[in-house]
């Protein structure tokens, strides 16, 4: 540790028991961004699940929505060190669009509009635990966080919640996605501060 | 100010990292230009205050003469004025951007370079203008060293022009023209950078003699 | 919306734990359009959990650099080739 700066406390960073360990509680909502925010219109917006067997699922905007949006309240943690408690949404849970599709592999990697890419094990993904999130707070996801939609994970690292996501491959390995090969833990489990490698 | 053992001087247009670390170990570092430049230990920051900001309010309010900082540095070779440097010098700073340019202004003055060298200063009012009383007494003393300034939000009595921002109207009356190929130095927030070059190049200078550095403003 | 890269220059620091010269100043070829130029002139994001820096005309990824608890990850998968004046 270097010198420590007097009167420097830097964020407030109280004793909550719903705060992770080493997370801040964050009042506004940070903007993290790897690259330019692309602008994409519902309109032309799809998803896409692609198995191993090289079967391709895809979704509108309009079939993703038909399928029925949930409300989501949750708590989210940023591995920057932020955690938001009580955050609302409305998405689409990955149980109805798991449904009708057939694989036999554990692993997911999440693509995004713009390149990033990030791996979750399925079972991470089912069982009400995961979303595409379309709404944010009432209103419809700002492209800043990921509209017009993005994956919501929130029980790890936010990083695996996907900005702009557009499709997810099925992959037999737990092969790491953008951040995951650049030093970043596999998994990411906030409680176990699986930050890093 | 800061005194740094062993600094050994920077080059006009470097920056340092600062980090500061909480007694429980919380760190954040942030980029600053450098206001000063030549050799010696002693380095002169200014720093604009966001208030939402975690480090500048520190910077700005807390701090206290004898506190010690941790800080990296000199850092950057790329954005930088040597007084070697002959050709004619095109400084464009908005805001706190003009950090860097104020350096290269002090050495360009210091080492008696005839190099002829434009600041344009683009400042929301009279009263942000950074270092004013030095940046005007060199700019009269100086045949060499020509001053304008750009107010985007008040303009001072008798000012002949509306506040209002940067404009291609505004480079073309204020800065030099492309055809003496000056080597251009852009400065500021991410936005004003980005449409200042944009209208520099548009203007027939080329891409690769305009260096710009933005910064986000954290 | 804000455009909220900085340049290149901005590595300098990060990158001066990791290289014995000032990397910004060196010349990289961009594996996406090929186009050589001094990586101060790239477009940084400074995302919280790293740098990504991107070619300034085509927009790939040029390298990325993370600050780990024990280390840095720097990952150049982007840069074909590094020109440094000696």
């Amino acid at each position: 540790m270097g010198i420590i700066s007097r009167g420097f406390s830097g964020r407030s960073r109280e004793h909550n028991p719903d705060l992770p360990p080493g997370q801040y509680l964050a009042e506004d909502f940070p903007v993290l961004s790897a690259g330019p925010t692309p602008d994409i219109d519902t309109a032309d917006w799809s998803f896409r699940v692609q198995t191993e067997s090289g079967k391709q699922y895809t979704w509108s905007w309009d079939e993703m929505q038909a399928l029925g949006l949930e409300e989501i309240h949750t708590d989210i943690h940023c591995v920057t060190r932020w955690s938001k408690l009580g955050t609302s949404w409305r998405g689409i849970s990955l149980d109805k669009i798991f449904a009708g599709i057939e694989t036999e592999n554990a692993y997911v990697m999440a693509h995004s509009y713009g390149g990033y890419t990030t791996n979750v094990p399925l079972e991470d993904l089912l069982d009400g635990k995961a979303w595409i999130a379309t709404e944010y707070d009432g209103e419809p996801l700002d492209p800043e966080h990921g509209g017009p939609a993005r994956l919501l994970v929130p029980h790890l690292y936010f990083w695996k919640s996907a900005k702009w996501v557009n499709g997810l491959r099925m992959m037999e390995t737990d092969d790491p996605g953008f951040w995951e090969q650049n030093g970043y833990h596999l998994y990411g489990d906030p409680w176990l501060e699986q930050r890093y490698w | 100010m800061v005194d740094v053992p062993g600094w050994g001087g920077n080059l006009a247009g470097q920056h340092l990292d600062l980090r500061l670390t909480a007694p429980d170990g919380y760190t954040a570092v942030r980029s600053y230009s450098i206001a000063s430049a030549g050799p010696g230990d002693r380095v002169e920051l200014a720093v604009d205050k966001f208030p939402d900001g975690e480090v500048s309010p520190y910077l700005v309010d807390d701090i206290q003469k004898g506190d010690e900082l941790e800080l990296r540095g000199p850092l950057g070779g790329w954005f930088v004025w040597k007084p070697e440097q002959t050709e004619s010098v095109q400084l464009i700073g908005g805001g706190s951007g003009v950090v860097p340019l104020i350096a290269m202004v002090r050495s360009h003055a210091a080492s008696g370079s005839t190099a002829p060298f434009r600041l344009l200063y683009s400042v929301r009012t009279p009263q942000d203008v950074f270092f004013a009383d030095e940046l005007r007494a060199l700019a009269e003393s100086s045949p060499y060293f020509d001053l304008n300034f750009v107010y985007t939000r008040a303009v001072p009595a008798n000012w002949p022009s509306k506040p209002g921002r940067i404009s291609r109207e505004i480079l073309e009356a204020s800065t030099y023209p492309a055809s003496i190929s000056p080597a251009v130095f852009v400065c500021g927030p991410t936005g004003f950078v980005e449409s200042v070059a944009n209208i520099l190049v548009a203007l027939g200078h080329e891409p690769t003699s305009v260096k710009t550095e933005r910064f986000g403003g954290k | 919306m804000m455009p909220r890269h900085v340049d290149g220059n901005a590595l300098a620091g990060p990158l001066s734990d990791l290289f014995a010269f000032d990397v910004t100043c060196a010349s990289g070829r961009c594996v996406g359009c090929g186009d050589v130029t001094v990586l101060a002139r790239a477009m940084v994001y400074e995302d919280e959990m790293g740098f990504v820096a991107r070619c300034h005309l085509c927009d790939s990824m040029l390298l990325t650099v993370v600050r780990t608890a024990d280390g840095a990850w720097l990952d150049l998968q982007g840069i074909s080739g590094l020109h440094v004046a000696l």
